[in-house]
């Protein structure tokens, strides 16, 4: 396998210009919503409001304030998050979900059946469907992109360097670098989201750099995969095969007795 | 400034801009700077993507910049670390006017109760009734003391403005365009005479800064009364937040600091924007901030090439490289009238015969002679405010009887409906853009016309649609931002029948060429000998469109040859000559095309991954590819630099030097040298004097880094060159909440310009109107262009900003009982609109010397075209504006706003 790349995103440089989103839908054209022409949202200066099959980018725009021009306005790119034990792969029932040689998680939309398990799956709730291909999508981290050696869109695209693209060691080293520097200039609130193998779902491929708690960045603090509840199911699978076996062999009895008993009366069997 | 020299930078204060949002590309390098422990500071009434990423946010209301930044002057100067740190007073003696002694005539605002001297009252010409001045100034009083009154205030700068007054109240006012009659003596061999005969004896100066007429201690009484209380009334910014910036800002410059400031069109469309402006680099000079690395002010342009546009240029009242155009308020009259007017004896700008000459040579090629003056006769001349207000005001009373309309949308523009009414009475209009923008349908589209107040029948415009091809459809250049020409090529074969302008333009002249070519009438010769041939050599032509002119020809004609061999281009604008033997469109541009096949332009050649260069070799920047202007200033008086942190052009005392091109004489060793490209005679040593009888540059001395200045210095004080006062002062906008607070008797700019003022489309809210209560400003968004022809219509763009809404404080939504996304009417004394509400706190309401105002934004971008469509925000902004350039004041006014 070729070094593992990803995305550090640090979302205090974030300017919030969505030059991501663009050219996410640019370079893998995929379509405006509502054909260019939704309503305004009414959140911030955000219209996008979520990720979705046909939205692999998003910029969250967080309003924190305490009366007029007190506060702080968070912004943040949103993407996959490329998780090293991920969710989606978990439940793919086709294979259609694959792990690439630069430990990217990517849906292959020829072999995807549109089943949606992964859509629940994602702890992150990035997937969703495509209408125009009625396939699962997502964002593939530019794969087309990095198999000729270009950076992905998005961040090529970044004018501030919020979305940093490389190696996943390399991004850890800086991401750790920018961490101390906020933390020593007063900025008690930052931390890293994702970056820690050790943590939940084995680490983010694309982590982040935030000033609160992840919550406020609609960030689950402990993403879960559906296989932390493959021990208790598979129990319960085994209790109910049981049950279903008896209450099967005691209908099977009841039948065969019914069906002496209305021979008995001269009737004919049933098929 | 440049905006990549900004990582360079300590502190950076972001004011009249939203550059985060507006210029999130150049906002990579403030982002850098951050990195690097800068301290970022946004002043703006909004707290913008900008705000959410500086240090510091400062709320001011829209309007109030001079109060703010005549608060900050105010606190520098009596500081206690400008006071006691040498660096402060040896940049401020050495580079700046702060000791040139003033008129003793001239009498302040502090003595006038708000007007300088010499306000008198304005009364218009019969010809061209919009130069729309409200009052009008004699600036005589304004000028340096000089040591003989005989001459007086003949050693400044004219500019674009200047005497324009003067001259119309004298005995050529009212001359009708057309040139003078009368034989005229030839045109002399070389003009340095002339120039010379200009020469007065140097104003007098006060290195101790302590006569009470000197530019420092007038500035410094000037400012007295902007104190922390002061602006925090007129502001409505919080003492604490002001002294915030103020501190951080001082701490920030000196010399191993530099601090830099940004704006863009949120100080310039007011009716004193050029003294905001200018107040800054008043500021600016006092820090010694100027011609530093990381230091100066960055004029955020609007528009990708809108540098270039003001450059070569569009501007009405300028020729090529910021010429003042011919005309007939000033003694203009002939050749000798032009340059004895216009140029200075002393600094870079003496040699504006050399410019002039060659411009005309362009012009008009073998036809202009010596002996006709170089064709000067020819020039068109303008007759009073031909700007986009006048020419609307005159159109609107259908004096104008045709229009061609490229790269702009003024149906969504300034007092739209105003406008579009105004365009109903033309005869004939063309439209040429990318898409049918409102311009090209208001005819059978505008609000006006769907609601019937006005019927399609009753419209008697004939309107020509041109598409039009977008950029990367052709070969051409930029000059955006940092004064930096960059070539771009054509990627793309543009669909159907979509033309470049250059196309157009060219075709257009070609064929009014042909349409003239009989006349025999005097008013049509200059036509007649205009040069005109762009066409490509035939091995050339490739592509869809093969009557395409040659841009390099015309890149060419710009950047200068050699008259006798248009194959030997000119290296730089030291080669020009007044002699006719040189020609050259714009002196300022003279230098990026210096031989074929060497098109500077067009360079892509980054300096080497932390080498402290300027980048050179990327592109091509006027003035001679020099980045940092005034760069002289980045040394100290004896040439070094003034810290090893902040290097950039320095003094090499021992730098042989090559013999004296023309006399072949030995030249002394010693040399300019850094790492751009010095802003400075080359081989003129830090102690030099200047000389007796020289002009030009002759006539500086080593001390004298601002050489397009006549006196060679920065200035604090500004004795000419504009209309509106020598110094910056506070005044209300035209609509305003409240009465001045520093000067209660004189409201408003006293000269400000107001179009078509007794007109009921253009009336104005009187101060604190309680029918309109709310200051209003208008500004961009990140996912929006313009007026919305590169934006609405594209679906990717369109998704992120889908409608118009109107931004408002909470308290002011409650007050009203709108929630967020409810409908809201939005009114002015011009319009009434609709808009979406988003109620958020970053913006809100101020406390305004104890008055609760409630401020609103809007964003301008919409039209009834498009994917995206909205109402008109510009339907509610009036033509009232800045008296030196003709700017409207769309960044502040009163407004009234209901639940619908």
């Amino acid at each position: 396998m070729a070094e593992a790349m990803g995305f550090f995103t640090d979302t205090t440089v974030c300017i919030g210009c969505k030059a991501c989103e663009v050219a996410c839908k640019s370079w893998n054209q995929l379509p405006a919503r509502e054909g260019g022409q939704p309503e305004l949202s009414g959140i911030s200066y955000d219209n996008t409001v979520q990720l979705s099959g046909t939205t692999w980018r998003h910029v969250k725009f967080i309003e924190q304030f305490d009366g007029p021009y007190n506060g702080r306005w968070l912004m943040m790119s949103d993407v996959c998050k490329h998780c090293v034990q991920a969710g989606c792969i978990e439940v793919c029932p086709t294979g259609a979900i694959i792990r690439t040689e630069f430990d990217t998680v990517v849906i292959q939309s020829d072999v995807c059946n549109g089943c949606r398990a992964c859509i629940a799956g994602c702890p992150f709730g990035v997937i969703d469907m495509n209408p125009v291909s009625g396939t699962a999508q997502k964002c593939t981290l530019c794969y087309d992109r990095m198999s000729v050696g270009l950076e992905p869109a998005c961040s090529k695209a970044c004018p501030t360097d919020s979305i940093q693209f490389g190696p996943i060691d390399d991004l850890r080293r800086r991401a750790q670098t920018r961490l101390e520097q906020l933390q020593s200039q007063g900025e008690t609130r930052a931390q890293l989201y994702g970056a820690d193998p050790e943590g939940p779902v084995g680490g983010l491929n694309s982590f982040y750099l935030l000033v609160d708690e992840p919550e406020v960045y609609g960030l689950p603090s402990q993403p879960k995969l559906p296989s932390r509840n493959l021990a208790s199911s598979a129990a319960g699978s085994v209790v109910g095969a049981a049950v279903l076996g008896a209450v099967g062999l005691v209908t099977l009895r009841k039948r065969r007795s019914e069906d002496v008993a209305e021979s008995e009366r001269g009737g004919q069997p049933r098929a | 400034m440049y905006p990549r020299n900004l990582e360079h930078s300590d502190c950076f204060v972001i004011m009249g801009s939203n550059m985060a949002e507006c210029h999130p590309v150049a906002f990579r390098w403030p982002m850098k700077a951050k990195m690097n422990g800068a301290k970022l500071i946004h002043v703006d009434p909004r707290f913008t993507r900008t705000s959410a990423n500086c240090d510091i946010h400062a709320p001011i209301r829209a309007g109030s910049d001079i109060a703010f930044l005549g608060g900050l002057i105010n606190y520098v100067i009596n500081s206690e670390r400008w006071n006691t740190d040498p660096f402060f007073r040896e940049y401020v003696v050495s580079y700046t006017n702060a000791a040139t002694i003033v008129s003793d005539d001239f009498k302040d605002t502090e003595d006038l109760e708000g007007v300088f001297s010499g306000l008198v009252q304005y009364t218009e010409k019969p010809e061209w009734p919009y130069n729309a001045f409200v009052g009008s100034y004699q600036p005589a009083s304004w000028q340096y003391k000089s040591p003989s009154v005989q001459g007086q205030g003949e050693q400044v700068a004219p500019t674009a403005r200047s005497g324009e007054q003067k001259a119309a109240q004298g005995p050529q006012a009212g001359q009708p365009a057309g040139g003078p009659t009368g034989p005229q003596p030839p045109a002399p061999l070389s003009w340095d005479d002339v120039v010379r005969s200009l020469k007065r004896p140097p104003p007098q100066r006060d290195p101790t800064l302590q006569n009470p007429r000197c530019a420092f201690q007038i500035t410094k009484r000037h400012f007295a009364r902007y104190t922390p209380e002061v602006v925090e009334q007129i502001t409505g910014c919080p003492q604490a937040k002001f002294l915030q910036v103020a501190e951080t800002l001082l701490q920030n410059s000196g010399a191993d600091r530099t601090s830099a400031f940004a704006y863009a069109v949120a100080w310039t469309q007011h009716t004193y924007g050029v003294q905001m402006i200018s107040c800054c680099a008043l500021l600016q000079l006092l820090l010694g901030n100027m011609g530093r690395p990381g230091g100066g002010i960055m004029a955020l342009r609007g528009h990708a090439a809108i540098q270039g546009s003001t450059d070569v240029p569009t501007l009405y009242h300028s020729i090529h490289g910021y010429m003042s155009h011919p005309t007939v308020l000033k003694k203009h009259d002939t050749l000798r009238d032009f340059i004895t007017t216009e140029t200075p004896s002393g600094g870079y700008y003496a040699n504006l015969p050399k410019f002039m000459v060659s411009y005309l040579k362009s012009f008009y090629g073998a036809a202009a002679t010596r002996e006709n003056n170089w064709g000067y006769d020819w020039h068109p001349k303008i007759i009073g405010d031909h700007s986009h207000m006048a020419m609307m005001a005159a159109m609107e009373e259908g004096k104008v009887k045709g229009m061609i309309c490229v790269g702009q949308n003024p149906a969504t523009s300034l007092n739209g409906s105003s406008q579009r009414a105004a365009m109903r009475k033309l005869e004939w209009m063309v439209v040429k853009d990318n898409w049918m923008t409102e311009t090209a349908t208001q005819w059978y589209s505008a609000p006006e016309i769907k609601n019937g107040d006005v019927k399609v029948a009753d419209i008697n415009t004939e309107v020509f649609f041109f598409p039009s091809t977008q950029i990367a459809e052709y070969d051409g250049s930029f000059t955006n931002t940092q004064r930096m020409l960059q070539w771009h090529f054509k990627a793309a074969d543009a669909p159907g029948d979509c033309k470049t302008d250059t196309w157009f333009y060219y075709h257009l002249g070609k064929r009014l060429k042909r349409a003239y070519e009989n006349s025999s009438a005097a008013r049509d010769q200059g036509w007649k000998n205009t040069v005109w041939d762009y066409d490509r050599e035939p091995a050339e032509t490739a592509g869809e469109i093969s009557d395409e002119p040659d841009e390099l020809k015309i890149l060419r004609e710009i950047a200068g040859f050699q008259t006798a061999d248009p194959t030997k281009h000119l290296a730089g604008f030291g080669e020009l000559k007044d002699d006719g033997s040189t020609t050259c469109a714009s002196w300022i541009y003279c230098g990026c095309y210096p031989a074929p096949g060497r098109n500077l332009t067009a360079r892509r050649q980054p300096d080497p991954p932390g080498a402290p260069g300027a980048h050179l070799n990327w592109g091509w920047a006027w003035p001679a590819n020099r980045r940092v202007m005034y760069n002289r200033a980045s040394a100290d008086p004896q040439g070094r630099p003034w810290s090893e942190r902040k290097r950039w052009v320095w003094w090499d005392g021992s730098a042989a030097n090559a013999p004296n091109a023309q006399t072949g004489a030995p030249t002394p060793a010693g040399k300019w040298i850094g790492y751009d490209v010095p802003d400075f005679a080359l081989t003129k040593a830090p102690n030099a004097q200047p000389r007796p009888d020289g002009i030009g540059l002759d006539a500086m001395s080593g001390l004298d880094a601002f050489i397009m200045k006549p006196d060679g210095k920065g200035w604090l004080y500004v004795p000419s060159g504009l209309v509106d006062g020598p110094l910056p002062t506070h005044y209300e906008p035209v609509e305003s909440p409240v009465q001045n607070l520093l000067y209660p008797k004189q409201q408003t700019s006293p000269v400000y310009k107001h179009w078509a003022k007794a007109k009921n489309y253009n009336q104005v809210a009187r101060v604190g109107d309680p029918d309109y209560p709310h200051v209003i400003t208008t500004y961009r968004l990140t996912e929006h262009y313009l007026a919305g022809a590169m934006s609405r219509w594209l679906p990717w763009l369109s998704e992120l900003m889908p409608e118009l809404f109107i931004e408002m404080g909470r308290a002011l939504a409650d007050e009203k009982g709108i929630r967020n996304l409810d409908w809201v009417k939005i009114k002015t004394p011009r319009s009434e609109i609709r808009a979406k509400a988003l109620v958020t706190d970053r913006i809100g309401v101020m406390n305004i010397a104890g008055k609760r105002v409630h401020h609103v934004g809007m964003p301008w971008h919409w039209g009834w075209e498009g994917l995206s469509t909205g109402d008109v925000v510009n339907d509610l902004t009036s033509w009232v504006g800045d008296p030196n350039v003709s700017i409207h004041e769309g960044k502040a006014f009163l407004c009234n706003v209901e639940k619908d």
